[in-house]
């Protein structure tokens, strides 16, 4: 296709509106100031240091990382024979139930936080990190359902009737011949779901307590009464962490087919 | 083999998205009805207050306003990106997916150094001598709206770009050696292949905008209020979890007709698509 060069400058305007306030954030962590400023003054790492010396910051790091982990691997032992099922297998009322998977996508994430704040940790009692974990897990399903669900389709099934009428199990064929097949799409949807629990707010945010934040709810109410470079500091880290993300989905099966 | 096995594997899912999901929905929602005989009053009332109203109303706006923006800038730029020669194509799909992959507190932070009264927006104006004053950008519509164009723009593309590549650029080609312009070619042959995508791209940005919580929340301020923090205000600040169930009943079905619609529109555009053809 030729290039046009009106094309060109707009779409080039638009990576630069995506860019420049990223850009901007990264340039203001390294600044002497002791508030947001930009152009800096100076140049310094004291602020990284500073983040690591916030005890808050820390521990919530920890804990976004265990329930993301938790949840997702919670997702993938429900989600990959559910998917499994929906796609192999004639059950009734399949479109339904498959919807009914996909559905916490199509609930507001505040309205599952919500729901979940009333019933299971108010009403209920169960503590809270175990709400967490349950709202993280319900955030996440639906990403295993779709991604494994989609390359399910996609496999010939043949292969796994052939173990069949070698004398192979049916649990055996599936983890020693579909399992197999599909683990690029698990890891891709493995991916997908932990990012996406590890940067969520609506549902952590109704679900979090003394001692029990995410590191993105963390940093929410921290923007809400600070503004300083510690906070450019720490959104550096994140930014660097989802590049070091994005570089292993590259490398084992790109990036294309994760979207 | 018995029949029950994929029943069987499907259960535990099933199981834990009826305890914790369904039933939650459902104890949360069912008393704005049910109070000791059923009625629809929490809803009437919910709406016979302007303030309600008025944040509604925004919610609205501001969904619409975000999705109208995100396809005029996002259109030409996944056009632009499906163009490309496949190395360029997977970078730039990189520099699009790297801001989506980013958190939405980081994003929303981004645009408070912008906007802010000494951020960069306003110095630059007042160092060349454009305004006297800070203009007041922050906690108003207009950052909610910019905050929101900014987390949901990629998303679109994104989507966008699947559906182009998929065009078979010999339609272009052809179009072109008949003699129309490249523009008239975009206009007539490749947007409206592309409508099925733009459908499923703004309805992506249309309910993203109208649930998410960050942005508004961050960007908004307490005199800009979305119905997600409306809601959670009403939940966690006032205790008022009449009112928040009642936010919580309307988003939810807010949501589904919005799908709902453009599901129609989009179906009723591949019927006359098939027509033609």
């Amino acid at each position: 296709m030729r290039k046009q060069r009106g094309l060109s400058l707009f779409a080039g305007a638009v990576f630069a509106f995506l860019f420049i306030p990223l850009v901007i954030i990264t340039i203001t962590a390294f600044g002497e100031n002791s508030t947001i400023q930009f152009p800096i003054t100076g140049f310094t790492f004291k602020w990284f240091t500073a983040v690591f010396e916030n005890q808050s910051f820390i521990d919530s790091f920890l804990l976004s990382l265990k329930i993301s982990l938790l949840a997702t691997l919670l997702a993938l032992v429900v989600g990959i024979p559910a998917a499994y099922a929906l796609t192999r297998h004639g059950v009734k009322g399949k479109d339904w139930i498959k919807n009914f998977f996909l559905s916490p996508t199509i609930i507001p994430g505040v309205v599952v936080g919500y729901s979940l704040f009333q019933f299971i940790v108010i009403r209920l009692q169960v503590p809270l990190f175990h709400g967490l974990l349950l709202g993280h897990f319900l955030i996440s399903l639906p990403y295993i359902i779709r991604v494994v669900g989609s390359s399910l389709e996609q496999l010939d099934f043949s292969i796994e009737e052939v173990a069949w009428t070698l004398g192979s199990t049916k649990f055996k064929a599936f983890t020693s011949i579909v399992l197999p097949n599909i683990s690029s799409s698990i890891f891709a949807s493995f991916m997908l779901a932990f990012i996406n629990s590890f940067n969520n707010i609506p549902v952590s945010q109704f679900l979090s307590g003394p001692g029990i934040s995410t590191l993105p709810t963390t940093l929410m109410n921290y923007i809400e009464y600070n503004y300083d470079p510690v906070v450019s500091a720490l959104s550096v880290l994140l930014m660097l962490g989802t590049i070091i993300l994005m570089f292993l989905i590259e490398k084992t099966l790109g990036l294309a087919k994760v979207v | 083999m018995s029949k029950k096995i994929p029943y069987l594997i499907l259960a535990p899912g099933f199981i834990l998205l009826i305890f914790f999901l369904l039933i939650p929905l459902v104890s949360v929602i069912w008393p704005t009805f049910y109070n000791g005989s059923f009625s629809i009053e929490s809803y009437t009332s919910f709406f016979q207050d302007s303030y309600n109203v008025g944040i509604f109303i925004r919610t609205i706006r501001v969904s619409l306003i975000v999705t109208f923006i995100c396809i005029i800038l996002g259109v030409p730029t996944a056009y632009f990106i499906a163009g490309t020669s496949p190395k360029w194509r997977g970078l730039l799909m990189a520099f699009t997916l790297f801001p989506m992959l980013t958190n939405s507190v980081i994003r929303s932070f981004a645009w408070i150094n912008l906007l802010g009264q000494n951020g960069v927006i306003n110095k630059l104006m007042s160092s060349i001598g454009l305004i006297s004053e800070p203009l007041p950008l922050l906690y108003t519509e207009f950052s909610i709206i910019i905050g929101s164009i900014y987390l949901f723009l990629p998303i679109l593309i994104i989507t966008l770009v699947g559906v182009m590549e998929n065009i078979n650029p010999e339609i272009m080609e052809a179009a072109e050696t008949l003699g129309a312009s490249r523009i008239k070619a975009f206009i007539k042959v490749v947007l409206p292949l592309s409508i099925p995508g733009i459908i499923v791209g703004s309805v992506l940005v249309f309910t993203g905008t109208l649930t998410a919580y960050t942005t508004p929340q961050l960007l908004g301020g307490n005199r800009n209020m979305m119905l997600s923090t409306f809601l959670y205000q009403n939940a966690m600040t006032l205790g008022n979890w009449e009112d928040a169930s009642v936010i919580a009943l309307i988003m939810i079905i807010t949501t589904l007709l919005v799908m709902k619609v453009f599901n129609l529109i989009a179906n009723r555009i591949d019927k006359r698509g098939e027509q033609d053809a």
